[in-house]
């Protein structure tokens, strides 16, 4: 099993999805609930798959459980697969969100068989982003995960539906061109003319080639940027995000949030960062600022919104923008500050996607129950009566459950210690803050980005509270009276992921422990390029 | 057992009590107070034998202890217990009013709908305090910080069907992560210059040298690290939040924000003072000064009985850090502990009034009279005589009357302060202006709380009739509590009641700093001692007196008295607590509201609605025109020209084909020769 574990934590799910499609000729009743299972078990597997993955993987060992085999010899087009400690978490991320994106979709009865297919078809092409090492199945599986993503927004979201799907469509789609051009780019000018990530890497540095008089390898370095910045989403590319989220069923934003946003960051660690150390050191403040931009901006965005999903959109956007700062401190001169940020950011990625995963999901439970979100309603709802009043109230005496797991992801949203994200905010900090110094000598801003940047420990704390006064203080709101707390399965969705959260906030050791020496790795190729 | 295995009891037992009483307490009902309180028990226990260590005479630390918590390889964080005396001593400060605030819950809350769940989160909040008092390292200390914040959040908000509640704990939490901010900020200046969270380490690496030639750096840093404190001890400007916090039942009062939680800053202080350089000082005593004077001015004019041990509260933190700004480190210790348990009395002695009310206002169906409120008080002496005689006696601490604890301690600051001028001259005067000020207005209001809620006559006789003592459970604290307010506690073996010597002076050490010759400092504390004690006993009769006059014999037209001063606009600034809430109201928080509402609109109205869509707009305009050219032009015309073209000859050509076979032969001949011509002409 060893030998083709990643094949199989790829294709597993193609297999439960053409095994719907054969049920769906086989079975003669209750088909819907069939698929389901199906879903469910196929999920299942992946995810007890991806554990033992986690359990036989060797932290100091770097890229293991290899498959390679030649694919397209014409053009030296590999099926290269095989996990370090940075997809590592990332794999174990995607297959527990997947499964968890299963069971709260339980509810779904819009043509179940497409929904349910086309989820799994996700799940394979997201799992392929993070264990291909051949740039062009890395891109065919971006691609492959954009198309089920457009159908199960277009088809199966809220009122605005085909708007958001097609915008986050082309979106991505206008960043996968540059992708495609910056890969092109790269096969032809290395040599020999490889797709193999770590021949590129060996090879990327003797680009020195022009174009129009600009380097090549700074276009590159920009193309694959523009590719990546508009997944994560980084300022000012991040507008496809709130909508998507909002318009998207529950599980769907889980996945988007959850995983999708880190392809954008990952595609950064996995391919800018190694390729180019030059461009990573001289973009690196660039990249902080941008980060700290998202911190800020995304958190006064969140900070405005009435729609709860809306908020919890907008603070991704400000979640993720930890990512970058932490990123940054890779070229800090202390070393225990490169650790603490690229460390920090690679955690920040896990843990964001497990705390938005239940911000998610917690949406959707409420959403399910009273079919709004309304933290106030708009001013111009439809309903004159409701326009402009609070959209809940008082609900924690009457779902003292649901109040108590909100909480959890609220505050561990803000950041509060003994919570994962607390560790994760607190190392990109440090790491952006250790750069006053670069490791070549020079003096650096960062250091006084990461200081602005503290402020969203400020704006994070202020939606997230002010959101949860509205919701669960005051009066109860007579409407609400009857409303029943959380179901069993409803639970069983959130527990998992409240027990990680609290789990790595006390002891984080253990993913730590997973990634750091990549990570170190990571940062000695850069600073050992000069 | 050994030290650490007692560190570790302590600290996670009130956390077992958390989480027994979230998961098992409902179903279990009323009794399940009984773990928490046996819990805390122990804890007490603990406490007071690691104090009894002290009295052994053991010097040093007695507990020292620190492992990986995690590691990046270069980049390492520890957690690690350190217990000296001074956190032995704050360990029992905690243990104390825990105890005992857990023991007058179990009356005061007893018929709260969410009885169970108090206890938990008095649980999570004594594990969080323990959690400040152990650390070994600022990181740590600092994640007890956000976790002490946390459960005053949820003790703040434990009747949170009041909008009151819900608003004030919001307000409480955000404000400390204004000072949190800063703190972390100090905290990772410190971290890069000594490569150290470790508080003895930074000590340590400050004196060898750590950051030579950049004081201004180290004093940036201390700063910053203060504002933590300026948060949580709730000094001028962040001090806004603990009046609000009243909201919260008033066993919580006393435990988080008087006597333990809101002492988390000046012990944080206390901590760091060793690195803390003279400029830093400076700027906490000024902070503190301001603290003091301002928050007794406001106190002066609440009328809400808690509210005005609220002010009372900000106040008496504002000497604590002016102490430790002047250098009187043990003095500013001294306050907090003896602070502690007075105004731990005072709080639950005004929950036994409110209580008393409560009730009162119960029996006759009364929904509208605030509870309160001390204009509806009066005369509850002979109704109430435990709470009067113990609240009496905290009163007389506070108010720094001799043979009372408080005199013992509030002396030994002002004669700090005093000290610190005798060396400074200048505009340090304002410190000792500012304590004894604060002095004289602490024992006037005080007093006036006394004389309005116990003496003379009942405002509302209706109310009044249905008065009852409180039950042993709320009274036993008070008692013990009202013990501990005398001096003697303090001073022992030592019984002179004006002389300050005792075990607590023994064995609160001075302690080095970075740049304060702590030998001189002391030498001048005493030499200012004598004038100090003097000063500070006409303040305290000055005051005393001048509250008898005013509201016992009423000698006084308070009513004419308070419109004179309101021609000036004095009464109401002090009414409206100086509208500082206003002031941030208007000029932070409404312009911040309405800045984020514009970046949203930015964001989404005129960015992505107009800029983003604006390019799919020009793609579908483009692509529209594309299409139009695509069919109308290339299309119809000149695809379709062709076709057209094709047509028009082929209806030409058709006139060619006649049928008559010679003109065909003709064509081809001549179709022939032109071919021929044009092959030969190349």
């Amino acid at each position: 099993m060893s030998s083709h574990i990643l094949s199989l934590l790829v294709f597993t799910p193609v297999v439960g999805a053409v095994l719907m499609l054969i049920a769906s000729q086989v079975v003669k009743k209750d088909k819907a609930n069939v698929y389901k299972w199906i879903a469910a078990i196929i999920t299942g597997i992946q995810l007890l798959m991806a554990i033992w993955l986690y359990g036989a993987f060797d932290p100091a060992g770097g890229i293991q459980f290899i498959e390679k085999a030649s694919w397209i010899p014409t053009f030296n087009i590999e099926y290269f697969m095989g996990v370090d400690g940075l997809s590592m978490p990332m794999v174990i991320l995607t297959a527990l969100l997947s499964f968890i994106g299963v069971i709260s979709s339980w509810k779904i009865n819009k043509s179940v068989l497409g929904y349910f297919a086309l989820f799994l078809l996700l799940d394979a092409g997201m799992m392929g982003v993070f264990v291909s090492l051949d740039f062009f199945l890395f891109y065919i599986f971006w691609e492959v995960m954009l198309l089920p993503m457009y159908f199960l927004i277009g088809i199966w979201g809220g009122p605005q539906r085909q708007y958001a799907a097609i915008k986050f469509f082309l979106y991505t789609l206008f960043g996968s061109l540059f992708m495609l051009l910056a890969m092109l780019a790269l096969y032809f000018n290395t040599e020999p003319h490889t797709f193999n990530l770590i021949l590129m890497i060996q090879s990327a540095s003797t680009i020195d080639a022009t174009v129009w008089g600009i380097s090549l390898k700074l276009l590159i370095w920009i193309s694959l940027f523009i590719g990546f910045a508009i997944k994560v989403p980084i300022f000012p590319f991040h507008t496809w995000l709130p909508l998507a989220h909002v318009e998207a069923p529950t599980a769907v934003s889980v996945i988007l949030a959850g995983v999708l946003l880190k392809m954008g960051t990952y595609g950064l660690l996995r391919i800018n960062y190694p390729l180019f150390p030059d461009q990573v050191v001289a973009f690196a403040t660039f990249l902080a600022t941008l980060g700290v931009i998202n911190i800020i901006w995304g958190a006064a965005n969140a900070i405005a919104q009435i729609d709860l999903k809306k908020m919890v959109a907008y603070s991704s956007v400000s979640h993720m923008g930890y990512v970058l700062l932490g990123m940054a401190a890779v070229i800090a001169m202390n070393p225990a500050g490169a650790q603490a940020g690229m460390n920090g950011a690679l955690m920040q990625m896990f843990n964001h996607g497990t705390i938005t995963a239940m911000l998610f999901l917690l949406v959707g439970v409420i959403y399910d129950k009273v079919h709004h979100r309304y933290i106030f309603f708009p001013k111009d709802y439809h309903d004159k009566e409701l326009a402009g009043k609070q959209g809940f109230g008082g609900l924690a005496s009457r779902v003292p459950v649901y109040a108590g797991f909100v909480a959890v992801a609220f505050f561990a949203g803000l950041g509060l210690p003994a919570l994962s994200g607390f560790i994760s905010e607190a190392l990109c900090f440090l790491g952006g803050f250790s750069v006053n110094e670069t490791f070549l000598g020079e003096g650096s801003i960062i250091r006084t980005l990461a200081i602005i940047g503290t402020l969203g420990i400020l704006l994070n704390a202020i939606y997230f509270l002010r959101a949860y006064q509205h919701i669960f203080f005051g009066k109860l709101n007579e409407k609400y009276a009857d409303l029943s707390d959380m179901t069993k399965r409803e639970l069983f969705t959130v527990i998992p992921l409240a027990i990680l959260v609290l789990w790595l906030g006390v002891y984080p050791a253990p993913l730590l422990d997973l990634i750091a020496p990549t990570m170190e790795a990571l940062i000695n190729t850069i600073q050992s390029a000069f | 057992m050994n030290i650490l295995t007692l560190a570790f009891i302590v600290l996670f037992l009130p956390l077992a009590s958390f989480f027994f009483q979230i998961f098992f307490g409902k179903r279990i009902g009323r009794n399940a107070h009984w773990f928490s309180l046996i819990a805390i028990g122990i804890t007490l226990g603990i406490a007071i034998s690691f104090v009894a260590n002290i009295f052994l005479g053991i010097q040093g630390p007695m507990l020292e202890v620190s492992g990986e918590w995690f590691t990046t390889g270069d980049f390492t964080v520890n957690l690690g217990f350190y217990i000296d005396n001074v956190a032995a001593i704050m360990m029992l400060v905690v243990a104390i009013i825990s105890f005992l605030v857990h023991l007058y819950s179990t009356e005061y809350l007893r018929d709260d709908i969410r009885y169970t769940r108090y206890f938990g989160y008095l649980g999570l909040f004594t594990f969080s305090m323990n959690g400040i008092v152990l650390a070994d390292s600022l990181i740590m200390m600092y994640v007890f910080w956000e976790l002490v914040g946390l459960s005053s959040y949820l003790l703040i908000g434990h009747w949170f069907e009041k909008d009151s509640a819900a608003n004030a704990n919001k307000k409480a939490f955000l404000t400390n992560r204004v000072g949190d901010i800063g703190m972390f900020i100090g905290i990772m200046i410190l971290f890069f210059q000594l490569g150290t969270f470790n508080i003895q380490g930074l000590a340590e690496g400050v004196y060898f040298g750590g950051f030579d030639g950049n004081m201004t750096l180290l004093a940036i840093a201390g700063v910053l690290v203060f504002m933590g404190a300026v948060g949580k001890s709730a000094q001028f400007p962040l001090h806004i939040w603990l009046p609000d916090a009243m909201e919260g039942p008033t066993p919580v009062s006393a435990l988080i924000h008087a006597a333990t939680m809101v002492a988390a800053g000046v012990y944080m202080t206390v901590r760091i003072f060793p690195i803390l350089p003279p400029s830093a000082l400076e700027v906490i005593a000024v902070v503190g000064g301001i603290t003091a004077i301002f928050a007794a001015i406001i106190a002066i004019t609440q009328t809400d009985i808690k509210r005005v041990l609220a002010y009372s509260t900000v106040s008496q933190l504002g000497y604590m850090i002016m102490a430790l700004g002047v250098g009187a480190y043990q003095a500013g210790f001294f306050h907090l502990v003896t602070h502690a348990m007075f105004k731990g009395c005072l709080f639950l002695a005004s929950g036994s009034v409110i209580h008393a009310m409560h009730h009162g206002l119960h029996k006759i169906n009364d929904h509208h009279t605030d509870p309160q409120d001390m204009r509806n008080m009066g005369g509850m002496k002979s109704k109430l005589p435990i709470t009067y005689w113990t609240m009496l006696v905290a009163t007389l601490a506070i108010s720094g009357v001799p043979l009372f604890s408080g005199f013992l301690s509030k002396d030994a600051i002002l004669a700090g302060t005093l000290a610190y001028f005798n060396t400074h001259h200048g505009w340090t005067i304002f410190l000792p202006i500012a304590g004894f000020g604060a002095a004289i207005i602490t024992a006037f209001y005080m007093f006036r709380l006394i004389f309005l809620t116990f003496h003379n006559e009942p405002k509302k006789p209706e109310i009044y009739e249905h008065l009852h003592e409180s039950p042993m459970a709320m009274t036993t604290p008070l008692v013990i509590l009202s013990i501990l307010s005398f001096a003697f506690i303090f001073t022992l073996p030592h019984l002179n009641p004006i002389h300050s010597e005792g075990w607590f002076t023994h064995n609160v050490p001075m302690v080095e700093n970075v740049g304060l010759d702590i030998k001189s400092v002391k030498e001048e504390i005493d030499h200012a001692h004598g004038s100090a004690m003097t000063i500070s006993l006409i303040v305290a009769s000055l005051g005393i007196a001048l509250s008898f006059l005013f509201y016992y014999f009423r000698k006084v037209n308070v009513k004419k008295l308070t419109t004179t001063l309101d021609k000036v606009g004095l009464y109401r600034l002090s009414l409206n607590k100086f509208y500082i809430d206003e002031i941030y109201d208007a000029l932070i928080y409404r312009p911040f509201l309405w800045l984020t509402k514009m970046i949203s609109h930015i964001d989404w109205d005129l960015f992505d609605q107009k800029f983003i869509d604006g390019w799919g707009w020009l793609t579908l305009k483009a692509s529209e025109g594309s299409g139009y050219s695509d069919y109308n032009w290339l299309d119809q015309k000149v695809v379709d020209g062709f076709g057209k073209l094709t047509k028009f000859f082929g209806r030409k050509f058709r006139l060619a084909q006649t049928g008559v076979i010679q003109n065909y032969l003709m064509g081809g001949v001549v179709g022939i020769i032109l071919i021929f011509v044009i092959i030969q002409s190349f």
